[in-house]
């Protein structure tokens, strides 16, 4: 083995001294996976700003009632690519961002398994986001079915859906290619010693997640085929008159659809479940339950689709099975948040911004997981369809869940990923404003959705008019604390600050913090050996 | 750099993927504009394909390259199994969301049509696969599995057959047995498409069957269609793995290339069966 290393060195020689691009092209071409990670949270970030300029305008329009700025179909062209963005645009590929930094470091990898591969996944979502965005400025608008893209509003509308659906396409094979790379690189790159059960919990909810997401990415890629061959080459999946049945869209759809949801959150766990017992200085309670309930809830995420679709018809063993299935998500996730809990107990607590954002995250996001306990309810789901109950559920899980969880992760590695420590104090307030913005955005939603106010729609009745005011003041100024939080890492990243040690959090103790901040270009040349 | 140490592979920093973005976006540009009637949008969705033949040929180029170099340890080969399983789980559930529309339609919306709540609006339809719908006034004429389909499956089925002879060719150093199983493969699969192709002629021209065919057409032609793309897209592998045989590339112990081109082939061929049962059979 070690001869034919030589032979390749030798082979090869001439190509590791030709090829060390500077400037952009050090971007384009790299397969570092720092560099990688790197590019997708600032691709992540990116998309967060142009995503929360559409929030902007749906809350500037939803400020009063009656219709003052858009249209309503522009009005539907705003919810439907906040949603896209945000989902496809955001979150997701920050999650990728982390998993691209950390896994490897975490595994005790130089690099992840596929390091070509990894930039390509990467270098597929500029594209996708340019033809997201370029089909605003195409005739018809952009895509306006809402983010799920329903037969048949789907199979009706202008150009700017299937530029929607070719961006789909290519954000769903970055993601493929990027899980593939990810599954891989776990169960094939892991210092010796690093047993399955030995990882960290960030890269355990990650290879459950990179499972999910090679399962449904696909899933949604079929889906939206069938609205593209229904919109332009006459077939007839989504069409009654052929035998078809535009409900069986929202069957395909949240197949993909609710694991999706699970995507979203999983590595935000995982994030939660590093940063938790580094601030207590205790390890994780229940590591073993922790992983098992992870798997659960993965596995349970494949049979509770139709809870999204309670008000389409369905028999009443269907709608009871929808039911009791999605409840049971409640057990797994349970034991999470008392594990995380239990951890906390008696633990040497100090409140870091990162452990700030994770504590704010357990309470925040159990909110989200009790309404979405409620809206699993047939009976009641059927009444607060479509309203902003739902609304309000899904950005506490997704708002206050993924997003807290990003930033957390995000103050919790810059020391170790810049080599500076953030400014505290910056922090501090990022959080505190986010929290109170956020509960101030979105906590009215539920009585407006209690009350009866539909989603997606530009104008509602008066007595509506106090709780959406107080909600569009909290969206603005969630919006502008977050330019808090690209201050913060814009200047840790430019080097102020302290420099960092590198272990800067006293009770961290996973594999990153035994390398340098910032570490060296290929993490683990040598695999260190885990006992 | 290459080989930090002599446990890890990371390749060099790469051209190649940008390429292939670029040739998305002009392929997703292209065809967006050509199916809403712009003409040169047919142009940009070529220059696209051609864009990402090019990335494909450079990029798989340098990989057997770096293979044959030696540049890949026993990790490298296990990374390329995982990987490559991984992809095939992908393309498993891309069919199982047509299967699954396909089951749909055969078990729950026609029969709904059928019922008596539809009886007002469709008086006549009678619920019964296969089906153009109630809408569809046309006749057509079912896809007979007996017959040209049934060849197919023969045909398929002996591919399987001769792509592990060339497999055992291999294993035992015998290049003239490799060489010829994975010729005899190609010539079955390339029988298979003009099978598949002369069978879609008749269903326009003979059976007034088409795409347009209500549920059944949908089906019918979107699964069978996605399959013949992977025979295609799968001989054209069979093909380039052929012209490396023919080069010297592969030994008994590090072949992971040939194995991955029949891992795919073996993926097709399982959905065939599939699509033998559940779509022209039953």
């Amino acid at each position: 083995m070690q001869a034919a290393h030589d032979h390749a060195a030798h082979a090869h020689g001439h190509d590791a001294h030709a090829h060390h691009p500077s400037g952009i092209m050090r971007w384009v071409q790299t397969t570092n996976h720092k560099d990688i990670g790197t590019l997708y949270l600032i691709f992540s970030l990116t998309m967060f700003f142009i995503g929360g300029i559409l929030a902007f305008g749906i809350r500037a329009e939803l400020f009063q009632p009656g219709l003052q700025f858009w249209r309503p179909d522009f009005f539907n062209e705003l919810t439907t690519m906040h949603g896209l963005i945000m989902v496809f645009g955001a979150i997701m590929p920050a999650f990728v961002g982390f998993a691209n930094w950390q896994i490897p470091m975490m595994i005790g990898a130089p690099d992840m398994a596929f390091a070509r591969m990894n930039n390509w996944s990467f270098w597929l979502l500029p594209p996708a986001a340019l033809l997201l965005i370029t089909s605003f400025f195409v005739p018809g608008g952009a895509p306006a079915a809402g983010w799920t893209i329903y037969a048949p509003l789907s199979t009706q509308m202008g150009p700017g859906m299937d530029l929607g659906i070719f961006a789909l396409h290519i954000m769903g094979a970055s993601s493929i290619m990027g899980s593939i790379n990810i599954v891989t690189t776990i169960l094939n790159m892991r210092a010796p010693g690093m047993t399955l059960m030995k990882m960290p919990l960030f890269v355990w909810t990650w290879l459950i997640t990179a499972y999910l997401l090679i399962a449904v990415m696909p899933v949604l890629a079929g889906a939206i085929t069938m609205v593209l061959t229904d919109r332009h080459f006459g077939t007839n999946f989504f069409n009654a008159a052929g035998g078809g049945d535009p409900v069986m869209f929202q069957h395909i759809f949240w197949f993909f659809g609710h694991p999706e949801v699970y995507i979203m959150i999983l590595p935000a766990f995982g994030i939660v479940s590093q940063v938790i017992p580094a601030f207590a200085r205790k390890p994780l309670f229940g590591y073993a339950s922790m992983v098992y309930a992870t798997s659960s809830i993965a596995i349970l995420s494949f049979i509770v689709w139709a809870h999204h679709m309670f008000t389409t018809g369905m028999p009443a063993a269907g709608q009871l099975f929808f039911m009791f299935s999605t409840m049971l998500i409640a057990v797994p996730t349970g034991v999470k948040v008392f594990n995380w809990i239990a951890t906390m107990w008696k633990g040497s607590m100090t409140f870091e911004t990162p452990m700030l954002f994770a504590v704010g995250f357990i309470l925040v996001f159990s909110m989200g997981g009790f309404t979405g306990l409620i809206l699993a309810i047939t009976p009641v789901d059927i009444q607060l369809q479509d309203t902003y109950y739902v609304v309000a559920h899904f950005h506490y899980v997704l708002v206050a869940g993924s997003l807290f969880a990003i930033f957390a992760g995000t103050y919790f590695w810059l020391p170790k990923w810049t080599g500076h420590m953030y400014d505290e104090t910056l922090g501090k307030w990022h959080f505190w404003l986010s929290l109170v913005f956020f509960n101030v955005t979105f906590f009215p939603m539920h009585f407006l959705g209690l009350a009866g106010m539909p989603r997606r729609i530009p104008d509602y009745a008066m007595q509506f008019a106090d709780f959406n005011m107080i909600a569009s003041i909290g969206a603005f100024g969630f919006g502008l604390s977050q330019l808090l939080f690209v201050l913060g890492v814009v200047k840790c990243a430019r080097g102020g600050g302290v420099k960092a040690p590198d272990k800067p959090w006293e009770g961290a103790d996973t594999l990153e913090w035994t390398l340098s901040s910032p570490p060296p270009y290929h993490s683990f040349e040598t695999p260190p050996v885990v006992k | 750099m290459m080989n930090q140490s002599a446990r890890y592979f990371i390749p060099d920093p790469s051209r190649w993927p940008i390429f292939g973005s670029l040739a998305l976006l002009s392929m997703a540009f292209g065809a967006a504009l050509w199916m809403n009637e712009a003409t040169w949008g047919k142009f940009l969705l070529i220059f696209g394909v051609c864009t990402l033949f090019y990335m494909m040929f450079g990029w798989f180029g340098s990989v057997a390259h770096e293979s044959e170099g030696g540049s890949y340890n026993k990790q490298v080969d296990a990374s390329f199994r995982g990987g490559m399983s991984g992809f095939i789980f992908s393309e498993v559930m891309f069919f199982a969301a047509f299967f699954g529309a396909l089951f749909y339609m055969r078990v729950l919306s026609v029969p709904w049509l059928g019922d008596i709540e539809h009886k007002i609006l469709w008086p006549d339809f009678i619920a019964q696969w296969p089906t153009a719908g109630p809408g569809v006034a046309e006749r057509f004429t079912p896809m007979a599995a007996w017959g040209v389909p049934a060849i197919n499956t023969l045909i398929l089925l002996t591919s399987g057959v001769t792509v592990t002879i060339a497999h055992w060719g291999l294993l035992k150093n015998n290049r003239a047995q490799l060489i010829i199983g994975l010729a005899l493969t190609i010539a079955l699969g390339m029988t298979f498409l003009f099978l598949q192709a002369f069978e879609y002629h008749e269903a326009y021209t003979a059976l007034n069957l088409k795409l347009t065919t209500g549920a059944y057409g949908s089906t019918f032609f979107m699964l069978t269609g996605f399959h013949g793309f992977h025979v295609t897209v799968g001989t054209l592998m069979l093909m380039v793995i052929l012209g490396r045989s023919i080069a010297g590339h592969f030994t008994a112990e590090h072949h992971f290339g040939f194995e991955g081109v029949a891992w795919y082939w073996h993926f097709v061929d399982v959905v065939w069966l599939l699509l033998f049962i559940l779509v022209y059979w039953l």
